[in-house]
């Protein structure tokens, strides 16, 4: 039982915080955002240069080997700064996914051109009507020959509009909500068929609609085994999920301190209104939702890597849904404590309470993730 | 970082465990399980058998004749205990009077006490609180006015828990009015056969004789029951309350209580089901159930962070008994209209007379009652959110 970070992630965190307060600054981060590309090349290299892409990927693959708490360290920093930059999708998702599931081929040709910063990805699997429902896919993906024909609609793809390439999950057999008979199939975001409608997010982060019109892909663009891909697409999901825990970490903290500073030097009656108890404890209580959200988050780091499907699932979902409630109470007590600043866009805690509020929207809200533990527990103590 | 526990930790968790299953006394287990009215017996023959093991201090230096194991071995075995049905050690010798005594007690106090604390022979009570003295705890009007070789002390001491079986009381009591009230203070060991000590139960609200006031009218204490010096008293006792952080957070008793709970839900009926089919009622078990594994972890990151405890230890108190005091209000839930029914009668394990559905129900009510206390004890509530703002926050 050890919460310590080695020397080595230590240093990492250090000098990505570092790099972050000096180069993602308030007004850098507007200026991308308003750019509408939704990644800077700079900012991407950089982070490549770091070794961040290349973090958690086999060092047969130009990787550094790392796991979960690596995630971990580099999304609580993105969060603390409200990076917008595509690394969910890319690395986390899309990376993941060819990492674990992926085979020699595709790891090769995906998994370098990941960590050398050159290549964006994204994972394209909810649909409309499915809500959270992983399982639920209505995408067809029909053999011909030797190849595959897809059909459908995905939404909610982040950043799927920067992506060169996609996961795209499809039903290959089996009934809309069946986890078995789904497929993985990586497609060109280039390909015949494929139209991708790019959105920007009221947090700055870029979401798709991606519709699938007889898009044609063989069958090396298979991720895994036809027919098995859910537990592979589950999984990817849960390493999201966790990496988002991290994330909303990281704001909730920097939610808490923009709050506390912001309260310290705003008078009124004479007084900082930091002064004031019925203040100083709503503060209080952002700081314990901070802290069991950290606690939490790095139990959904532990477990993300995990194969134990039932600890994994349990321990993801205890998380999120924990994160999702604090992050709720602590993004809409830090623009409360703001007061009408708080309700401005040029206030740094609007754009905390923003990013805090969608990431309990995404991947399953603090509700679905309660339904999973309560579900589990019903079968295993009833 | 590493949230597996070790090999050798592993293996301290089944020593402590077969252990309980050999010597833990069925009576007392039951006692403790079926949540039944609370004895001195019980405490007394527990710690007992404890010293016999050489476990009778699980939080004491190896010097002072305790166990001298890590925080994590401590929880480790807290948490068999509670998961056993053993029943709580008696926290006011061995955890709060004790590290006062160690840290700053001359060798003849520490030769005097500690044994029969450590072999349960002598049982403490505190005496912090006064009526007019709560959060406000400096305040305190109980004087110690020296004269000869003697204080005489004056005044009164309440919400004094288990004070009816006391052998000795350490107090807070005003040696200076002359000073800032915080300087004025001293720490005063006092035996409680002492004439002029009248010890009165308070009923709570459970209908429970659990604490009591403790009356001081010209009580005699020798001087060299002075702990450390005489007005330092202050500093002592936040010294003790640092002591008591992680204690409160209880997560060995909310675990053991989480899987009683879990088999109530199990066992109680909801119109021909059980009510953990019943999916509001299910809900909040889950909810609650994650939040313990959030209040786990916490304490397991304070114990085990090398740089002493972080900021994270201030939250415990407020987490630990707020999902104390949601346990039995669940399990009160859970057992419906049955928990209407007060028979306290039924809290003693040969009670055969009438009752009201079952032994889930019979303590449920008088538990939840009794547990509001959680979040007023030992600094209520807002105190610890008072002390998270300034000494956390810096506001």
């Amino acid at each position: 039982m050890n919460f310590e970070l080695t020397e080595e992630q230590q240093m990492l965190q250090d000098s990505l915080r570092r790099f972050l307060a000096n180069e993602y600054t308030f007004e850098k981060r507007r200026e991308i955002i308003e750019s509408g590309k939704g990644t800077d090349a700079g900012i991407w290299n950089a982070l490549a240069k770091m070794g961040l892409l290349a973090f958690t990927f086999p060092e047969d693959y130009d990787g550094l080997g790392g796991n979960g708490i690596d995630t971990m360290l580099v999304m609580e920093s993105f969060g603390r700064a409200l990076v917008t930059e595509p690394y969910l999708a890319t690395v986390v998702l899309a990376g993941g996914l060819v990492r674990d599931a992926g085979s020699d081929a595709q790891k090769q040709a995906i998994l370098p051109a990941i960590a050398s910063g050159e290549k964006l990805m994204a994972l394209a699997t909810y649909e409309h009507g499915a809500r959270y429902n992983l399982a639920h896919i209505n995408t067809v993906a029909k053999a011909e020959g030797s190849d595959y024909v897809l059909n459908g609609n995905k939404t909610a793809v982040i950043h799927g509009g920067q992506a060169s390439q996609l996961i795209v999950s499809a039903r290959t057999s089996g009934d809309a909500r069946n986890e078995d008979g789904i497929t993985l199939f990586l497609v060109d975001a280039g390909a015949n068929g494929v139209s991708v409608t790019d959105f920007v997010t009221h947090d700055g982060f870029r979401t798709a609609e991606v519709t699938l019109k007889d898009v044609k892909v063989g069958a090396d663009a298979i991720i895994g085994e036809a027919n098995q891909g859910f537990p592979a697409l589950e999984k990817a999901i849960d390493q999201g999920t966790a990496a988002l825990c991290a994330e909303a970490v990281g704001a909730m903290d920097a939610m808490t301190e923009a709050t506390l500073e912001y309260t310290q030097t705003r008078k009124q009656f004479g007084v900082p209104i930091s002064k004031f108890q019925v203040l100083q404890h709503r503060m209080a209580d952002m700081f314990i939702h901070a802290q069991q959200g950290r606690s939490m988050a790095i139990l959904a780091a532990d477990s993300a890597d995990s194969n134990d499907r039932a600890a994994r699932r349990e321990a993801i979902s205890q998380a999120k849904m924990l994160i999702g409630q604090g992050a709720r109470e602590v993004g809409q007590a830090g623009v409360q404590l703001h007061g009408g600043m708080g309700v401005t866009d040029e206030m740094w805690a609007a754009h905390i309470f923003k990013r805090l509020t969608l990431i309990n929207l995404v991947f399953g809200d603090a509700d679905y993730h309660l339904g999973k533990v309560s579900d589990a527990l019903l079968e295993k103590i009833a | 970082m590493d949230l597996n526990y070790t090999p050798e930790q592993e293996a301290f968790r089944q020593e402590v465990r077969q252990f309980l299953q050999d010597n833990l006394p069925d009576d007392i287990r039951e006692r403790v399980q079926k949540r039944l009215r609370f004895t001195k017996d019980m405490i007394v023959r527990w710690q007992q058998i404890l010293y016999k093991q050489g476990w009778g201090a699980s939080t004491w230096p190896k010097e002072f004749g305790g166990t001298g194991w890590t925080e994590v071995e401590q929880l480790i075995f807290e948490e068999e205990c509670a998961l056993a049905g053993a029943p709580r050690q008696l926290d006011f010798g061995l955890r709060m009077v004790a590290p006062v005594i160690m840290k700053f007690g001359n060798q003849e106090q520490k030769d005097k006490h500690l044994p029969g604390i450590l072999d349960g022979s002598v049982w403490w009570s505190q005496g912090y609180s006064e009526p007019g003295s709560g959060s406000d705890l400096a305040s305190l009007r109980t004087t110690a006015e020296r004269d000869g070789d003697y204080y005489i002390v004056n005044g009164q001491k309440t919400w004094t828990t288990l004070g009816q079986h006391g052998d000795w009381i350490f107090c807070l009591v005003r040696t200076n009015k002359d000073v800032k009230a915080q300087e004025g203070i001293s720490f005063l060991l006092i035996d409680m056969k002492t004439p002029g000590i009248d010890v009165k139960p308070i009923i709570m609200l459970d209908g429970e004789h659990e604490i009591n006031d403790v009356f001081f009218e010209n009580v005699k204490v020798p001087v060299e029951n002075l702990v450390g010096e005489e007005d330092k008293g202050w500093t002592y006792a936040k010294y003790l309350l640092g002591h008591e952080r992680t204690g409160l957070a209880n997560v060995g008793q909310w675990k053991a209580m989480m899987r009683r709970l879990k088999e109530i839900a199990r066992e109680e009926q909801d119109d021909g089901h059980a009510i953990i089919e019943n999916p509001r009622f299910r809900d909040r078990l889950a909810q609650l159930d994650a939040e313990l594994r959030a209040l786990e972890l916490t304490v397991l990151r304070v114990l085990t962070n090398s740089s002493g405890p972080g900021p994270e230890a201030s939250i415990l108190k407020i987490r630990g008994t707020e999902i104390g005091q949601r346990l039995f209000e669940l399990a009160m839930e859970a057992t419906g209209q049955d928990a209407l029914a007060h028979i306290p009668d039924a809290l003693e394990p040969d009670y055969d007379g009438p009752m009201v559905g079952g032994m889930n129900a019979v303590p449920a009510a008088g538990d939840y009652f009794n547990m509001r206390k959680l979040s007023i004890f030992g600094g209520s509530n807002e105190i610890q959110r008072n002390i998270i703002s300034k000494l956390v926050l810096g506001l």
